[in-house]
């Protein structure tokens, strides 16, 4: 029933789509860290309003912010942080106040065998660590991660800086992150618990940071204020924040926002 | 003779708007480019620490590259071009394959055979060498990208060269190093220097191949491309400023290849000797 009443905004658009009116493409800018949800919501979406075709942009935040105000014609923003979705706000591009639909945290991922078992190995030197460029989200937040267990007494001081002392790339999304680590070419990288999908996870393992040092991210999501299909934008939205967006965003390995 | 002569005017003028809407096409975004940053805004952003290290590295890089290219490609335009053998298609085939391989796809490869876990990798591996994320990895994503480049241009030039002054230079005794050296490769000297420019300008403007294989790290990595790319994300004006910074060295560089005394004929002509050139 419930799931029923999130679908309601839908029906307005599924109700009369008279023949011969051209299928409308609603197109949706996210983070690429929603990649797997999104495209489960874009299915259901779809499934719910005969006539709608929805894609989608997946890259990293702060392009597809770049990409909107260089006017880019899309119907969604879903950012994986504040920052970049603020910066829209402040270019008046955004309609409404945007609503934050889910959090991530971290993960450290290494190579199925490697020579990084724990976090403190990250600092040794001679290790290969990828992270995400300090403009994507996840780069940022994995940067304050690593600020956050240098203030903690078992890593210390200075912690952050020997880590980062062996970076040896800033990738521009945190799919290229994982794909590094995946292949078996860097020895770890920082990205978000939601990215070791079922492709993934064999191919890696896990170093769980402490919750007293991880991120909590916030994901927010705004219909645009030039958005060609303002109605199927808002569908969309409603459906994200409904229970069944809630049910395919932890499917998803991410966490729902707080309540309705 | 009226009609014949305005098919003539139609042919002008319809050869004069198509050379019009090319160059205003390749042009125009040329032009956007310049006029958004001003001079004295772009001199300061082109002085600024990252963006030296990026043109210094790309300079570098691309460089090294193209004479690689040069040395390991001109052996092999000369056997295209002179021999015939079993499989030379093919070998013709892979040689131009890189040319239409996206370059992300280049750099999965160059991963996938020289990286760590990687089939070549794996044995250099051993030997202590790790190539993904070094400057090294920068020249060798260049170097592959570039490549077919030069050994067109060269094979092509080499062919062109009339067989007549290969035979009398061996009639007169000479090793076909001798002959390679002082007739065939003067003669094809034009078509080989526009491959090496050519080669040089594909190497300088790489982006795919190389923050996959090489990554992206200032000072190591980031060559002027990928500084552009990853600035544009955070800071458009200086992403811009680096473009026309780039722009302007291919323009003088390709400017000023095209004075060197052999070019003003264009590539492909092959020239006897004592013609006054």
């Amino acid at each position: 029933m419930r799931s029923l009443l999130g679908a309601l905004p839908c029906l307005a658009l599924a109700a009369p789509v008279p023949r011969g009116v051209p299928p409308s493409t609603l197109t949706v800018y996210a983070a690429a860290s929603l990649t797997r949800a999104f495209a489960d919501l874009g299915d259901t979406l779809q499934g719910l309003t005969p006539g709608l075709k929805v894609t989608f942009n997946f890259a990293g935040s702060q392009q597809l912010a770049l990409q909107i105000e260089q006017g880019a014609p899309a119907d969604v923003f879903a950012s994986a942080d504040q920052r970049w979705m603020s910066q829209l706000v402040d270019s008046g591009l955004v309609e409404g106040v945007p609503a934050v639909f889910a959090h991530n945290r971290l993960v450290v991922i290494t190579p199925r065998v490697g020579a990084v078992r724990r976090l403190e190995d990250l600092a040794r030197p001679g290790v290969e660590l990828v992270l995400a460029a300090d403009a994507v989200p996840v780069g940022r937040y994995a940067r304050q991660a690593l600020a956050a267990l240098a203030r903690l007494p078992e890593f210390g001081p200075g912690f952050d800086r020997r880590v980062l002392a062996n970076l040896v790339s800033d990738e521009e999304n945190v799919k290229a992150v994982v794909a590094k680590v995946q292949l078996g070419e860097a020895d770890a990288g920082i990205v978000y618990l939601s990215d070791v999908t079922a492709e993934v996870a064999p191919q890696v393992a896990r170093i769980y940071i402490p919750d007293a040092a991880n991120v909590i991210a916030d994901y927010p999501v705004a219909v645009l204020r030039h958005a060609p299909h303002p109605d199927a934008a808002r569908a969309f939205v409603g459906l994200l924040l409904s229970p069944t967006g809630r049910a395919v965003l932890r499917a998803g390995g991410l966490i729902p926002a707080a309540g309705d | 003779m009226p009609a014949r002569r305005l098919g003539g005017m139609v042919w002008e003028i319809g050869v004069l708007a198509a050379v019009g809407v090319l160059l205003a096409f390749l042009g125009l975004p040329l032009v956007s480019l310049v006029v958004r940053v001003p001079p004295v805004e772009l001199w300061a952003r082109l002085v600024a620490p990252a963006s030296l290290t990026a043109l210094r590295l790309s300079l570098e890089t691309s460089v090294v590259a193209t004479l690689a290219v040069m040395a390991l490609g001109l052996p092999v335009a000369y056997v295209l071009a002179t021999r015939r053998f079993p499989g030379k298609r093919v070998l013709e085939v892979v040689v131009e394959l890189p040319m239409v391989l996206p370059p992300t796809v280049a750099g999965v490869g160059l991963l996938l055979a020289f990286g760590r876990a990687g089939l070549a990798g794996r044995a250099l591996g051993a030997f202590g060498l790790s190539i993904p994320f070094t400057t090294l990895a920068v020249v060798l994503a260049q170097l592959f990208v570039a490549c077919p480049f030069f050994v067109s241009a060269a094979t092509a030039g080499l062919r062109e060269v009339d067989g007549r002054y290969a035979d009398a230079a061996a009639t007169l005794r000479a090793s076909p190093a001798y002959a390679f050296r002082r007739v065939l490769l003067p003669l094809a000297l034009p078509s080989v220097a526009a491959g090496a420019a050519m080669s040089w300008a594909r190497a300088l403007g790489e982006f795919g191949a190389t923050i996959m294989f090489a990554g992206n790290l200032p000072g190591r990595t980031q060559t002027l491309p990928l500084a552009v790319y990853i600035g544009l994300q955070t800071d458009l004006q200086s992403a811009v400023a680096l473009s026309v910074v780039l722009l302007i060295l291919a323009f003088t560089i390709l400017i000023g290849l095209r004075m060197v005394h052999r070019f003003p004929h264009g590539a492909w002509t092959a020239r006897a000797p004592g013609d006054g050139r």
